[in-house]
């Protein structure tokens, strides 16, 4: 059975211009998907969507076959432990007045999860190559890629079956995104990805398969080796052409 | 950004300036003076211990006003006063001010829309005319009414402060990913929004406070206030008026306190917010 299916989805704000447009795709479990394509084309809605932040306006997300109900609350506790997400701004994304080991355990102390709270926090760091004592301390002590380790460590502390990372490396620089790029392959072994980039070159290291998404539809999707060496739409090697590889630089 | 860069700062040290030093040494003078008239003070407030508009001296240290009652007791009390108006007054427009901006904050754009008109219009009548209003309204002058309305019409610039200050969080990543994490409304309230705005609300508190101090001492100087036999800073100034050029002491004592309290609680509540905000702890 497959993680995630978005089933014709369209999204709009208000009575707006159509955000996304009869989006159909499978995320199953450990294959990691790449979402790609320039910004504004929707692929952070459809993250949103995937998270249950936000309701499509057409069209059917289900978590494991089940309808994704926001308002079905017993349902939402087991989808937010099985479903976590990492963000772009590791400035933004972590609370400036809360520690570390606070941060971290968020998930854990909402969704309620019976665990020795203090080992899953250490575990967590531990599996981000932080050491013991970033716990005690508050975000503003570390750099960006510390930030986002600490960000990726919230992520997985519930064990989620999904982890879906929005733009996670582009604001880090070149040698930061590599070692983040190593971290989330380790990573992969235990839970499914989904990246969200404009970068295929940095998803295609970590992707089993690509959605090239275009003005809200998906113009190409299939495994990322077929994509990557016979890109078929127009839109898909003008991506390629112009995204630099990081596989170049590594 | 980089990863590799080694962590920034010792253990955080709680910095205590001498600006918030100086501050909570005002304050704290003037608490320990108005708790100290619920037991003690000088003369009795409303006996005749001296001649009549008598300068300092050794047994009048403020000297004594028209009526030769000492003025030094009744600054003391007025400090009591004044600190009784500002808690009351900062405590309703906590209350409320907090309370309806944080619902403006969630609330739909509608909603929203309309709450920050209605602010917006309160702000645009001065805080005393509103107070004067309230007072008037209700059932004469007495210091609870005082309270009542100085907090009431300090309360729509909390809730506008409060309104703008949790947008501003509630934009944050960090409140996406609670959202992710399970964590409900009520908890990102509790847990990210109040802790990211008490900082910069504490120091509006103070401020308020001091603007409510000064609120009361304008009631009081207008007739609104506490009624006589309360020693109010601003009754004390308003029965100076007339002696201003004779016995200027009469007019000087009490707006000393007045003004020592007012900076001192500004001191203190900047103080408080570096205290209070780990982001601005030495590094």
């Amino acid at each position: 059975m497959s993680l995630v299916d978005l089933a014709a989805v369209s999204f709009a704000y208000g009575r707006g211009r159509s955000v996304l447009d009869g989006v159909d795709l499978r995320i199953e479990a450990g294959r990691n998907l790449g979402i790609v394509g320039e910004s504004g084309s929707g692929k952070t809605t459809i993250l949103r969507l995937m998270l249950g932040l936000a309701r499509p306006t057409a069209g059917r997300i289900a978590f494991r076959g089940e309808p994704l109900d926001p308002g079905n609350r017993p349902f939402m506790r087991g989808f937010r432990r099985a479903v976590q997400a990492v963000f772009q701004d590791p400035y933004s994304s972590l609370d400036p007045r809360q520690k570390v080991a606070d941060i971290i355990a968020e998930p854990l102390r909402s969704l309620k999860v019976e665990t020795d709270v203090d080992a899953a926090v250490a575990g967590a760091l531990a599996s981000v190559d932080l050491p013991p004592d970033t716990a005690g301390r508050y975000p503003h002590e570390f750099s960006g890629g510390q930030r986002q380790r600490i960000a990726i460590a919230r992520a997985i502390v519930s064990r989620p079956d999904l982890v879906l990372a929005d733009e996670v490396v582009s604001a880090l620089d070149l040698t930061t995104r590599i070692r983040i790029v190593d971290l989330l392959k380790t990573l992969s072994e235990k839970t499914t990805l989904v990246l969200v980039s404009h970068d295929i070159g940095f998803v295609a290291l970590l992707c089993h398969d690509l959605v090239i998404l275009e003005k809200g539809r998906i113009v190409e999707q299939g495994p990322a080796r077929d994509i990557l060496s016979a890109p078929r739409h127009p839109y898909t090697r003008r991506l390629l052409a112009s995204t630099p590889r990081l596989a170049d630089f590594a | 950004m980089t990863d590799a860069a080694p962590a920034l700062a010792p253990p955080a040290s709680r910095r205590l300036t001498p600006a918030f030093l100086v501050g909570a040494a005002l304050v704290g003078l003037h608490v320990a003076v108005g708790l100290l008239t619920l037991v003690w003070t000088p003369y009795d407030p409303a006996a005749m211990t001296g001649g009549r508009l008598a300068p300092p001296s050794l047994l009048h240290w403020a000297g004594t006003d028209r009526l030769g009652r000492d003025l030094f007791t009744e600054i003391m009390i007025g400090a009591r006063i004044a600190l009784a108006v500002g808690s009351g007054a900062v405590a309703i427009a906590a209350a409320i001010g907090v309370t309806v901006g944080l619902l403006a904050a969630f609330a739909s754009r509608a909603v929203d829309d309309v709450l920050a008109a209605t602010l917006d219009i309160l702000i645009a009548f001065p805080t005393l005319l509103l107070a004067m209003l309230i007072v008037a309204a209700g059932d004469g002058a007495n210091l609870g009414t005082a309270i009542l309305a100085i907090g009431i019409a300090a309360s729509a610039i909390v809730a506008r402060l409060t309104r703008i200050l949790a947008r501003r969080v509630l934009a944050m990543d960090y409140i996406t990913a609670a959202r992710v994490s399970g964590t409900s409304w009520l908890g990102i309230v509790r847990i990210h929004v109040l802790p990211n705005i008490w900082p910069t609300l504490i120091v509006n508190f103070a401020l308020q406070f001091g603007l409510a101090v000064i609120a009361e001492a304008s009631l009081s100087y207008l007739g609104l206030g506490a009624p006589p036999p309360n020693a109010s800073w601003g009754r004390l100034l308003q029965e100076a008026q007339a002696t201003v050029y004779t016995a200027p002491f009469g007019a000087i004592a009490p707006g000393i306190a007045l003004v020592s309290l007012v900076i001192g609680l500004n001191l203190f509540a900047d103080g408080l917010r570096d205290v209070a905000d780990p982001t601005r702890r030495r590094r």
